[in-house]
């Protein structure tokens, strides 16, 4: 069974080099064998899902060493794949979620000339973002962590004719970037204290090191996250992303690679148990993204940047909860996986629509598309539901739980966070009610384009709406199976630690909560899209609406306190260095040998006798001495 | 007497410079040709060498060592160790690829053509002559164990390389023919100068250490192991205040090859001026021989005063990386910009020496070789879209990737492994150098991490302004996508990126006994973490059952 991890990274590895190295040859069947490459990758996942359930808790974990990968003096790091509980959720759902995207795009990227090599990229993804999650090891982790920001990288800029998509990508491959410098200095720092940076060793001896060094490798590996999760103040890239195709973000950007700051923190949960100001740190940042997150999807006229705010959000609630520790963990990652149907099933409706409404991504243009979409309505509906939290759908019960944990926290902490988490479910169903009122009720808004071509709204083509079907079913249900006897906590509870904390308000208090939060949101959104007409044209708003249609003045932050000073540096920089460190250097050599003189002179064309004039002097000289010394 | 392998890996290519000197003017093709066999067959000996060499044997092998200049001590005497080996092989491996690359950079312009039939001065022979010279004196370099040897080779490496960098440019000069011509001549002069002023002040050094054995020794020497062998008998023991001296002299002749800040000027307008293929001989080829010296001969022969050096040197390289990354950052030449972020990776493994820590030094030989083949891959590809269009300029590009999507592409990954990706070879030996500088000196490590991020700005800045967005006009739009010879220089050199970034084994193995002969020669033994996790060798390290992971129990 060992030997088949590799394999899971095989597959689409090789999907990816033989489609970007394959040349035009492939064009015609490129993508089916991604696809069935995909596929593969999750059949295997499968089998050794199902074999790991034919052992207990304890001993489920295997264990694959596949070569020394940098063996020098006092420093080994190992190509090795670990799959445990934690791991295996992932493979299962990066794979699955995974297959059914590359299938949607069969359909969606029909008409796209480089279809091959998006494939080929999309391949590429789920290899780096399998080693990501079955490394044994940091530093392999890594490589997982940037494959995936190459990734990500490559299909933002798709479109790379598009000046604003090419950007987007350079910004989300540099904002990450600084996060994975975090996680570089995080492994520096557990070599110098541990020696090791594989995750048994440190793990296991996390509380042998002082918690100041923790304190330091948890709040890197908190950067980490931040980036890679678009977590405040690393945030600010996702709403570009959304440059990239559709089924880009709904698999990348909403689904797996974005979650992967929780699956750090929760895998170093060793670390964050033992170094309680690094966890204050991460509840903090969860918390304020999820706000953040929240109030930008109110204010976004895009559907996808609305659902990109969104994402942020939800994250927010993961990174909260993976803040809260052994209480908080197991839920975590349940409202990963949960988010991970809903969220993709959202964005490939969202997908689906483009696809009917000539890739018009305003909602204020759509309206009334329930009649022309029934199947994209139905599964974005289910979709919806799912994560405003509706009671007996998938989010309900991940997000429940994680709200509960906030407030198990205990002290004011507890209070404070639980309450933000609650405010969060308001406003998730407040904008996710505005974004489905706007497309799918009301009036038809859409008008003719400057050409005069009007959208002729449709139902997209199977290929495209059974993916979207699959996800719906994993949005209503996954929750409920995972609740049902704690099955998903007792599944992690051997990796992750579980325990369930003292919360002052009880389970039904909670619940009773969401629920009155989840009323008012729709509520709310429902007088103001449902009970009006909707402009074509955004009114102007109020000074928080234009700053979150400005996404809360992040670019302006970044630009004004980076970009421009950034680039007045370098320029001051580039003249400095012609002018001053150059003319320093010549003129400091002048005063000892009359370089700037031979300088100036070299343009009366006696350059090259210079030269060989000069070189024969140091000849003569080596001469001389030596024959001094000789004598 | 063994067969003097060393030798013979540089006297080939010195032949092959001969003979294809002596090609006929009108016999341009079989001068390239025979340029091209010849360093296929200098790379076959390098193999050679790496297969002979044995990483747990001696430190030095495959030595030679033959009386000289007597009255001077001075032997030829060589020896690989495995850092020289390594390097040897790297410059053996990267020459047929700038020949490859520069077929067509030194024929006659159209037009020219009648005139140059029958005259003497034959470029295209001259051109591919003088980088074979080149090669056979860096291989000299790279394998002399005697000081006064490795001088005269270092020195005059410097004839051929001038006369590369001054009499071969880019075909068409923004500024036009003949200020180009002026601008080439001038990048040639200051590279010579700044490298003639470094070997000058080496050279006094290079005295100095002969007056020094001869006084204490009772006979002078230049040879490596002899000086090592009487300093650690204790029959050499050179005063702190001389060593020191001795030190910065050799010191300032590397740092400027190197190059180190401040003394880097030269560089930019070097690459600058020079054709591709010329470029990538100076910064991955012949600068290696300045940090490679650094390792071999600073640390070698004055270690106390190496370490006197450390929070200087360390100080600089560190300025180097940042510096050289925003000034690339801000390069509207493409040549230049890559120049720049070259002096920024020569931060890298002037930090990793001095960090002396296996992790560091291991890492500084490994990226002098990662280095090499990763700019090699960036820069070729820059020339031949600069042979395209005419023009050095950021400006005059974008949407290249629309009507050249393999050029682009080759272009990305060779800009991908400039930056490091993990899974390309200079993602290994960058790590190794920021480990190894943050176990001894965490501050030092942190600020050289910055470097990480402003290497993906500078080049997905190049990347987007060049290759993406909206095709940016009718010259572009007629951009011919890589031809056949082109792609055949690049991907040898994307795919051995790709394959020791995920199996560099058979490097650090050649390398890591080296390192650790080095570290001694210098006393340093590394940093140990505060709370080592396994007594066991990791070899025999089985990881623990998950029920152990987050219990924070230790066993």
């Amino acid at each position: 069974m060992e030997s088949l991890i590799g394999l899971l990274v095989g597959a689409p590895l090789l999907g990816a080099a033989v489609l970007l190295c394959g040349g035009r040859r492939l064009d015609r069947a490129g993508h089916w064998l991604a696809s069935v490459l995909a596929g593969a990758s999750f059949v295997l996942g499968a089998v050794l899902f199902f074999d790991m359930l034919g052992k207990d808790g304890e001993h489920r974990a295997l264990h694959s060493h596949l070569y020394s990968w940098v063996p020098v003096e006092g420093f080994q790091a190992d190509v090795a794949f670990q799959l445990d509980q934690l791991s295996m959720t992932f493979v299962l759902l990066i794979t699955g979620v995974g297959t059914l995207i590359h299938i949607y795009s069969i359909g969606y990227m029909e008409h796209d000339e480089r279809r091959r090599r998006f494939f080929g990229f999309l391949n590429l993804f789920l290899a780096a973002m399998l080693l990501l999650v079955l490394a044994d090891n940091f530093l392999l982790l890594y490589v997982g962590w940037e494959g995936v920001g190459l990734a990500s990288y490559l299909l933002i800029g798709f479109w790379q004719h598009k000046p604003s998509a090419a950007a987007a990508a350079k910004k989300a491959f540099l904002v990450n970037r600084v996060g994975d410098a975090g996680l570089a200095i995080a492994i520096f720092l557990m070599f110098t204290t541990f020696g090791t940076f594989a995750f048994a060793p440190v793990l296991s001896s996390a509380t042998d090191a002082s918690e100041g060094k923790l304190t330091a490798i948890g709040l890197m590996l908190l950067l980490a996250a931040c980036g890679k999760s678009a977590q405040v103040p690393l945030q600010s890239w996702l709403g570009d992303a959304m440059e990239g195709p559709t089924p880009v973000s709904a698999l990348i950007h909403a689904a797996t690679m974005v979650t992967a700051g929780v699956y750090l923190i929760t895998r170093s949960g060793a670390i964050f148990n033992a170094a309680p100001d690094a966890q204050t740190a991460v509840v903090v940042v969860g918390a304020v993204t999820l706000i953040f997150g929240a109030i930008v999807g109110c204010a976004k006229d895009d559907i996808k940047k609305a659902l990109a705010g969104s994402t942020m959000s939800q994250i927010g609630y993961m990174i909260l909860a993976a803040g809260l520790g052994p209480i908080g963990y197991a839920f975590a990652i349940m409202h990963l996986v949960t988010h991970g149907f809903f969220k993709a099933g959202l964005f490939l409706g969202a997908g689906s629509v483009m696809h009917g409404m000539n890739d018009e991504v305003d909602m204020r243009k759509y309206g009334g598309l329930r009649k022309y979409m029934p199947v994209t309505f139905v599964t974005f509906g289910l979709g919806y539901l799912a994560i405003i939290g509706f009671p007996g759908l998938s989010g309900f019960f991940s997000k429940d739980q994680i709200i509960e944990a906030a407030f198990a926290k205990g002290g004011t902490q507890g209070w404070i966070l639980g309450t933000v988490a609650l405010i969060g479910a308001a406003i998730t169903a407040y904008y996710m009610t505005r974004v489905m009122v706007l497309t799918f009720f009301g009036e038809k808004r859409w008008e003719p384009d400057e050409n005069g071509n009007e959208p002729h709204p449709h139902e997209s083509p199977s290929v495209m709406t059974i993916p979207m079907i699959v996800l719906a079913f994993g949005s209503v249900f996954a929750g409920g199976l995972f609740k049902a006897g704690d099955s998903f906590v007792h599944w992690l509870e051997p990796v992750t630690q579980h325990s369930h904390g003292d919360s002052p308000v009880s389970a039904a208090t909670v619940t009773t909560g969401t629920v009155v939060a989840l009323l008012l949101g729709v509520g709310a959104a429902w007088l103001q899209y449902g009970r009006r007409p909707v402009p074509r044209t955004a009114p102007r708003g109020s000074l928080l609406t234009r700053a979150a249609r400005r996404d809360l003045l992040q670019d302006d932050v970044n630009h004004a306190a980076f970009v421009t000073g950034g680039s007045y540096l370098t320029r001051s920089l580039v003249y400095v260095d012609h002018k001053l460190v150059d003319g320093l250097v010549n003129g400091t050599a002048a005063t000892f040998g009359g370089l700037s003189g031979r300088l100036r002179r070299l343009q009366n064309g006696f350059a090259r006798s210079y030269a060989v004039s000069m070189f024969g002097g140091a000849a003569v000289l080596i001469a001389a001495t030596l024959l001094m010394r000789a004598v | 007497m063994s067969f003097p392998l060393l030798t013979t890996t540089a006297v080939v290519p010195a032949l092959g410079a001969i003979a294809t000197a002596a090609v006929p003017a009108a016999r341009r093709t079989a001068a390239k040709w025979l340029a091209f066999l010849f360093s296929l067959a200098t790379l076959g000996l390098a193999a050679a060498v790496l297969i002979r060499f044995d990483p747990d044997g001696a430190r030095y092998q495959l030595t030679e060592s033959h009386a000289w200049i007597a009255d001077f001590g001075v032997r030829y005497e060589l020896g690989a160790d495995g850092i020289g080996a390594v390097m040897i092989a790297l410059t053996a491996l990267l020459i047929p690829f700038i020949i490859g690359a520069g077929w067509n950079d030194a024929d006659p312009a159209p037009g020219e053509e009648e005139e140059t039939e029958n005259k003497r001065w034959r470029p295209t022979q001259g051109f591919f002559a003088l980088i074979l010279a080149v090669e056979a004196m860096v291989i000299i370099s790279f394998a002399a164990t005697d000081v006064f040897v490795f001088y005269i080779f270092f020195e005059a490496m410097l004839i051929p390389m001038y006369f590369l960098i001054g009499g071969f440019g880019d075909r068409a000069h923004a500024a036009g023919e003949a200020e180009g011509a002026k601008q080439r001549s001038y990048a040639a002069v200051k590279f010579l100068l700044y490298n003639l002023v470094g070997g000058l002040i080496m050279l006094a050094a290079v005295i100095g250490l002969f007056a020094v054995t001869s006084d204490q020794l009772g006979e002078g020497t230049f040879s490596l192991q002899e000086i090592a062998r009487a300093r650690a008998s204790g029959e050499l023991d050179i005063a702190t205040s001389t060593e020191r001296l001795l030190f910065l002299g050799f010191f300032f002749a590397f740092a400027v090859k190197a190059p180190l800040w401040p003394l880097h000027t030269w560089l930019p307008n070097a690459m600058g001026e020079s054709t591709a293929p010329v470029a990538v001989l100076i910064t991955a080829v012949v600068d290696k021989v300045g940090t490679f010296a650094m390792l071999r001969f600073c640390l070698g022969l004055f270690p106390g005063a190496s370490d006197w050096a450390t929070p200087v040197v360390i100080a600089l390289a560190l300025v180097s990386i940042v510096y050289g990354a925003l000034l690339a950052v801000g390069q509207r030449d493409i040549k230049r910009l890559i120049a720049y972020a070259s002096i920024s990776h020569f931060g890298f493994i002037v930090l990793g020496v001095f960090a002396m820590t296996s992790q560091g030094q291991g890492g500084a030989t490994l990226y002098m070789v990662f280095h090499g083949i990763s700019t090699a891959a960036l820069m070729l590809v820059a020339g031949f879209l600069i042979s395209r269009r005419g023009s050095r300029l950021i400006a005059d590009y974008g949407g290249v990737q629309k009507v050249a999507p393999v050029l682009a592409g080759t272009f990305l990954v060779g800009g991908l492994a400039t930056l490091s990706l993990p899974g390309l070879a200079p993602f290994i030996s960058e790590f190794l150098v920021l480990v190894g500088t943050y176990s001894r000196y965490p501050a030092a490590g942190i600020v050289a991490t910055a470097g990480i991020v402003l290497a993906a700005l500078y080049v997905l800045l190049l990347y987007q302004r060049t290759m993406t967005g909206p095709v940016k006009d009718e010259q572009v739009r007629r951009l011919p996508d890589l031809r056949v010879r082109e792609l055949a220089v690049v991907a040898p050199l994307i795919a051995l990126l790709v394959f020791l970034g995920v199996f560099p084994k058979p490097l650090t193995e050649m390398v890591d006994p080296a390192v650790e002969h080095t570290l001694s020669d210098v006393q340093k033994k590394d940093p140990k973490p505060q709370h080592p996790t396994a007594e066991q060798g990791w070899f025999d390290y089985k990881p623990a059952a998950p029920a152990e992971h987050g219990g924070g129990e230790h066993e």
